[in-house]
């Protein structure tokens, strides 16, 4: 095995302590992913349901790294040309303008003056692919499932390659590959070719322990009590049939709102009052609020009484 | 005769053998076939297998209709001799051995002549005792069972692909966000004008344009394959398969669920060529064929875990079911409601729409009716055209109150 290069962590254990040092905390699993995604070079498509912390991982590596953090939020109808690059147009007609009035237009020279780096407003990918401060970017490909099916099949060669190519500058190849992180939130299926290039990744919602670590390690202000309840409630709920079952990211928002209401614990009138913080969808909070939310909080306190 | 010349008439019999099995092959091919076994030399079997289909034919889903009629006409030479008596106008029919059949093989087995034609009779009182289970099967036992699909037979089949071939479903385009070069309208394309501009020595004579790109949407289908179905799903499994399988389809993706008292995904088992396999492996995925149905529960569970996954792309849903719900209605009518919200357009297909009487008095019909977008009959292929014309004009819902 080669040593690990300047900075990167050199065992899974050591991935680990570098992501709780950024208040992340990765289960085993995600910390190895994490650490063969940069040793290989290989990108990391991390996929999961909504709120599960996939585009966290890539703000904490980026800092713990000391890298640039470049994003790219898809969306349908995302192009090469947003994605990539596009050409400066205001600037090249003026340019032309310039070149016409000084007169005696050298057509060739203008050319080849015209299409340089100078016009080109880079877009998040070919800026991931240039040399950055601090070495190598992480480059974070967000909610790909957003983006159509052609825009996959363009990242193909962005990613396996770690080039990409403008018609009119030609292929532009990075010295070091960025370290890549997709994620997906499933709202459509990824194509395997694009997966197959990966590292693939589940990303699930962790157990109550690990979950109340997480808590505490995000939300230090909350109480540990407050900091349990909130967590076991929130396990209950997910255990419930729910048809959006809430993410870490709510439990998080729930023990934000809960701590500038100076709530100390969970009462059912309470979670009524605050269940918008993590239920969004309507049939879900008629359904929970009232004396459902009574039944479940019970539940979750004899849960933590037993688990303690 | 020579020897040379029997075997030349061999390989034509075993040509028209796969025709009538529903492989086209032409004379070229034939006399291809010949002259490559004449080069290659007729001394293996397997070599003599490979040669012909490499000949013989053209399309994957192909290789097991060949497979089978192949292993049938050169079994052995004394079948052969009845083979191609048989293939002269004054045949005798034989009964052949039956094992339990592989896909492509009672398609070869017609062809080849080997099995009596279908017994009306018999398919009547097949027909009534499904009815007869389908009214029993409506009871709160589920019934688990890995149904083997009884295989297409040839004549349904030619049938069923000669209409399905012709019939496209010309689901609605939507407004795309990726654009295309247009002569005329559209924004202007300014990086494409000024490439043009300095291929002309920076000249700009002409703005070109680009044009918004109208896009196929998804489909999902989601088919109700309990007891009171059986006689449709079957078809209608055919048609789905027919229709993953069409290139020049008029979605993105197709999502094929069953649902009796479970949901099954069966995307993936209607991705193989061959309808048979297709649909024998749907078959052995779904495990409650002819059980119960509970239709709220089913649309409850695609709701919960599938609908983020395959409906947001502003999917169409045809669902697929005769509306007899088991479980109480408000279950389903909460389910529709929320499916109804969550995708583009819900139609929905009904085959008891066959009946001109029909009114919606069951508990689960009145329960589905309000969230659908749109109510067709799906009883037989002519229903199913009709469903391909009212979807292309976006007919609205028939009114049935």
């Amino acid at each position: 095995m080669t040593d690990a290069p300047q900075g990167e962590p050199a065992t899974i254990d050591a991935m680990q302590a570098l992501l709780h040092g950024q208040r992340y905390v990765a289960g085993r699993d995600l910390a190895t992913v994490a650490f063969l995604a940069l040793r290989l070079g290989k990108p990391l498509f991390l996929e999961g349901e909504p709120g599960t912390g996939k585009t966290e991982i890539a703000k904490a590596l980026a800092s713990a790294l000391g890298r640039k953090l470049i994003r790219l939020q898809c969306y349908e109808g995302l192009d090469a040309a947003s994605a990539i690059a596009e050409w400066n147009f205001p600037a090249q007609m003026i340019a032309i303008r310039t070149a016409e009035a000084a007169g005696g237009v050298d057509r060739a020279a203008l050319h080849s003056s015209l299409f340089t780096e100078d016009f080109l407003i880079r877009r998040p990918l070919l800026e991931a692919l240039s040399p950055q401060p601090g070495g190598a970017p992480v480059l974070l490909i967000d909610e790909i499932d957003r983006a159509d099916a052609p825009f996959e099949a363009f990242l193909l060669e962005a990613l396996s390659d770690s080039q990409v190519t403008i018609p009119e500058l030609g292929t532009i190849r990075a010295a070091t590959p960025p370290i890549v992180i997709l994620t997906s939130n499933r709202t459509r299926e990824v194509h395997d070719a694009l997966k197959r290039r990966c590292l693939y990744h589940w990303v699930g919602y962790p157990s109550l322990a690990r979950e109340i670590e997480i808590l505490r390690a995000r939300v230090p202000e909350a109480s540990e009590k407050l900091s349990a309840e909130i967590v076991a409630f929130v396990q209950g709920l997910r255990m419930e049939e729910m048809f959006k079952s809430p993410g870490v990211a709510e439990s998080i928002d729930w023990a934000r709102a809960l701590l500038a209401l100076d709530a100390l614990a969970l009462s059912p009138e309470i979670v009524t009052d605050t269940l918008g913080a993590v239920l969004k969808y309507q049939d879900d909070i008629a359904r929970v609020a009232g004396s459902e939310a009574a039944r479940i909080l019970d539940e979750a306190r004899a849960r933590l009484a037993r688990g303690a | 005769m020579t020897p040379e010349g029997r075997l030349a008439e061999n390989i034509l019999h075993f040509a028209r053998a796969l025709r009538k099995a529903g492989v086209k092959v032409g004379p070229v091919q034939v006399a291809a076939a010949t002259q490559a076994v004449a080069v290659a030399g007729f001394t293996r079997r397997d070599d003599f297998y490979h040669i012909l289909r490499a000949c013989l034919i053209t399309r994957a889903d192909h290789l097991d209709i060949y497979h089978q009629v192949f292993m049938m006409f050169w079994r052995d030479p004394a079948y052969l001799e009845r083979m191609i008596q048989m293939m002269s106008p004054l045949l005798r029919r034989e009964e052949g051995e039956k094992d339990k059949p592989r896909p492509g093989e009672r398609r070869a087995t017609e062809a080849m002549g080997d099995l009596p034609p279908p017994d009306p009779q018999g398919a009547r009182e097949a027909r009534e005792l499904v009815e007869t289970d389908a009214r029993f099967s409506f009871s709160l036992s589920e019934v688990l069972r890995a149904q083997d699909f009884e295989q297409m037979s040839l004549s349904e089949r030619s049938q069923a692909e000669a209409a399905l071939r012709a019939l496209r479903l010309p689901l609605p385009r939507l407004a795309g966000r990726r654009a295309r070069a247009s002569l005329a309208t559209g924004r202007a394309d300014l990086r494409a004008t000024l490439r043009r501009a300095m291929r002309r020595g920076g000249e700009v004579d002409r703005i070109l344009r680009r044009q918004p790109m109208p896009r196929r949407p998804d489909l999902v289908v989601l088919c109700d394959i309990s007891g009171s179905m059986t006689v449709y799903s079957r078809m209608l499994l055919m048609f789905l398969h027919a229709m993953a399988q069409d290139p020049h389809r008029g979605f993105e993706r197709l999502h094929a669920f069953t649902f009796g008292t479970r949901l099954t995904n069966v995307t993936r088992a209607l991705a193989r060529r061959d309808p048979d396999s297709a649909l024998a492996a749907a078959g052995a995925q779904a495990r409650d064929w002819q059980g119960g149905t509970r239709i709220g529960a089913a649309l409850a569970e695609f709701n919960r875990l599938w609908s983020r996954r395959v409906l947001g792309q502003g999917a169409l849903v045809l669902l697929i079911t005769d509306g007899l719900e088991r479980d109480d209605s408000a279950t389903l009518s909460a389910a529709a409601e929320r499916l109804h919200l969550s995708c583009r357009r819900l139609v929905w297909l009904n085959p008891l729409l066959r009946w001109d009487g029909f009114k919606p008095l069951a508990g689960g019909i009145k329960a589905l009716l309000p969230h659908v977008d749109a109510l067709h009959a799906c009883h037989s292929l002519d229903s199913l055209s009709e469903l391909a014309r009212a979807l292309s004009e976006g007919a609205a819902r028939r009114n049935l109150s």
